[in-house]
């Protein structure tokens, strides 16, 4: 990372209690912020990222020198409208760009903590986001809102913190990680650590780096991330820049070459330990167990309103799940409301430019906004 | 339909919970939420009236009537529309019991097969009866189970479902159904609404 490009850092001094036990004090949470805080504050709205996300929501980002992840959800004029509302992102803790993750180093020792790390939950990485509420002196946000690891955010969020939401719009995701999700995670970090380089997590330290690892781990979630159909209209069989089959393990197909790129241009941009730190995270939470197998409990006294969002042709998070939430919603009367996508474009789907989905979100908030 | 709307809100008390089962684009929910402060969500099954409810701010959750009413506890509602949609259910018995489960009262509207109009139709002409509320071809139909403003009252009488109110509707006319007028109001009425509870 090159030191000209400006990471704003905000440094939590009041200590937070992690699910593992311990406790962590004086880090950083790296963050962004787009539009402008009007005088009532109240046009707040809290993004969280999803996986290999980051601070960098919308406009360029300054790593990548590409858009930011939700460009088409999030800017002046767009779904999320950056003229009116006041949005904040920042990156969790367990990642790599600028929030405190295993890439740190360690005052005590010097050394960047590696595995050494202490393993964090998404209820950790909501609790630590929560200090930018102080920071920025907002009692209440409007909204909350992710996809993916990023609507897990928001229905802890809404969980630990029942009335700091007038709104709250998870999307294409899930109470409780299902047997699926932890195995396609324990393939990317199995891969990881199957790395000659990874070196037990120290590899920052030895001045290596587990390329070949991470860019399987994150082909192998590529593929989850997108839809049969979507994969077969896009790609098919055709081959990359060739007439015939070269009879070699080389990427004949341009499936093979997209995948390969997708490799290859996600690690210069993500730590291979904080890779490890965040999916399991992800399979770590579990909301329903959280609450002793109800999940309505978890919302138990929330006057937060609901928009759950859920994409056709998603099957790694599919509607059946995104469904449950609102089921459990339902069940205590919670003002929900709930909408499937048509889209051939799988869990990716949210990421995208699909227009009825980015519409029910302006129209949502817009309304949500006025009524508040 | 105004109408209608006027009747099933005079029916609905004041600040309760509503569900309207099939809200279609959200007019009824829009109208009763204006005149009746009432706290109410939909259910509907096509994306784009969801779309609809959405963009006049009204809460609305994506389902189909015959499978997701089970999702919401019993007596979860003080009322449950279901308005000029029964006839178009796989199993409208089933449907009729799940909503005096969810709903402490159901608001029950059907479009009366037993209308002279539309007995008339038949008689005359001997092809299934089109008429302003019902609008389709036999073969497009949405309607599998039209039924007669009398046969719904016998249903719930034989169900022992209480039968709060019955209004009859004739274009701008409404007035009460009972088993003495019951013969009469079932050739002149357009449209039946009952308020049912078990």
């Amino acid at each position: 990372m090159s030191k000209e490009i400006n990471i704003k850092n905000l440094i939590i001094d009041k200590p937070l209690k992690l699910d593992c036990g311990q406790t962590i004090n004086n880090f950083p949470i790296a963050y962004e912020t787009y539009g402008d805080l009007n005088e009532k504050k109240d046009n707040v709205i809290l993004i969280f990222h999803a996986l290999t996300g980051d601070q960098f929501v919308s406009g360029s980002n300054p790593i990548t020198k590409k858009d930011g992840w939700w460009s088409y959800a999030v800017g002046p004029g767009k779904a999320v409208d950056t003229n009116k509302y006041f949005v904040i992102c920042s990156n969790v803790i367990g990642g790599c760009l600028g929030s405190f993750g295993p890439n740190a180093t360690n005052p005590e020792t010097n050394k960047i903590y590696g595995t050494s790390f202490p393993i964090i939950t998404i209820n950790d990485m909501v609790n630590a986001q929560y200090n930018l509420l102080d920071y920025f002196k907002i009692k209440k946000l409007f909204a909350v809102m992710g996809g993916s690891m990023g609507g897990m955010q928001v229905l802890q969020f809404v969980s630990n913190f029942p009335d700091k939401a007038v709104i709250a719009i998870p999307i294409a995701c899930t109470s409780s990680h299902s047997a699926q999700n932890i195995a396609f995670n324990e393939l990317g970090r199995q891969s990881i650590m199957a790395d000659a380089n990874w070196l037990n997590g120290d590899y920052s330290n030895q001045d290596k780096n587990p390329n070949k690892g991470l860019s399987v781990a994150r082909m192998a979630a590529h593929i989850t991330y997108l839809s049969k159909n979507g994969l077969q209209e896009k790609f098919g069989r055709k081959l990359q820049e060739r007439d015939n089959l070269k009879f070699s393990f080389d990427a004949d197909f341009q499936i093979e070459s997209y995948l390969r790129h997708q490799g290859s241009v996600f690690v210069d941009r993500f730590d291979a330990n904080s890779y490890l730190y965040i999916t399991r995270a992800m399979d770590y939470f579990d909301l329903i167990k959280e609450h002793g197998g109800n999940l309505s409990k978890a919302f138990a006294n929330t006057r937060t309103k609901f928009l759950v969002i859920s994409f056709t042709s998603d099957w790694l998070y599919p509607t059946s799940e995104n469904k449950e939430i609102v089921i459990a919603l339902n069940a205590i009367g919670a003002d929900v409301g709930f909408v499937e996508i048509e889209s051939d474009k799988g869990h990716d789907s949210f990421l995208l430019n699909i227009p009825e989905f980015l519409t029910t979100l302006k129209e949502y908030i817009n309304t949500s906004y006025l009524k508040k | 339909m105004k109408q209608e709307f006027k009747i099933i809100a005079n029916l609905i008390d004041k600040k309760t919970r509503v569900l309207d089962v099939g809200c279609g684009d959200g007019t009824l929910m829009e109208f009763l939420k204006k005149n009746r402060q009432i706290d109410i969500r939909g259910i509907e099954i096509s994306k784009i009236n969801i779309q609809k409810c959405i963009r006049k701010g009204l809460t609305v959750i994506e389902g189909d009537a015959e499978k997701d009413l089970s999702q919401f506890p019993d007596g979860s509602f003080d009322f449950v529309i279901l308005s000029q949609t029964l006839q178009a259910f796989l199993n409208p018995e089933k449907v009729i019991s799940e909503l005096l489960r969810v709903g402490k009262k159901a608001i029950v509207t059907i479009p009366n097969f037993g209308y002279w109009k539309v007995r008339l139709h038949l008689l005359i002409k001997g092809t299934m009866p089109i008429t302003r509320s019902l609008p389709d071809e036999w073969y497009n139909t949405p309607n599998l189970h039209m039924c007669t403003i009398k046969d719904f009252f016998n249903f719930c009488e034989n169900r022992k479902i209480n039968l709060y109110k019955s209004i009859a509707l004739q274009n701008l006319k409404s007035s009460k159904i009972t088993s003495n007028n019951l013969t009469l109001k079932n050739l002149t009425a357009v449209l039946g609404i009952f308020l049912i509870e078990k």
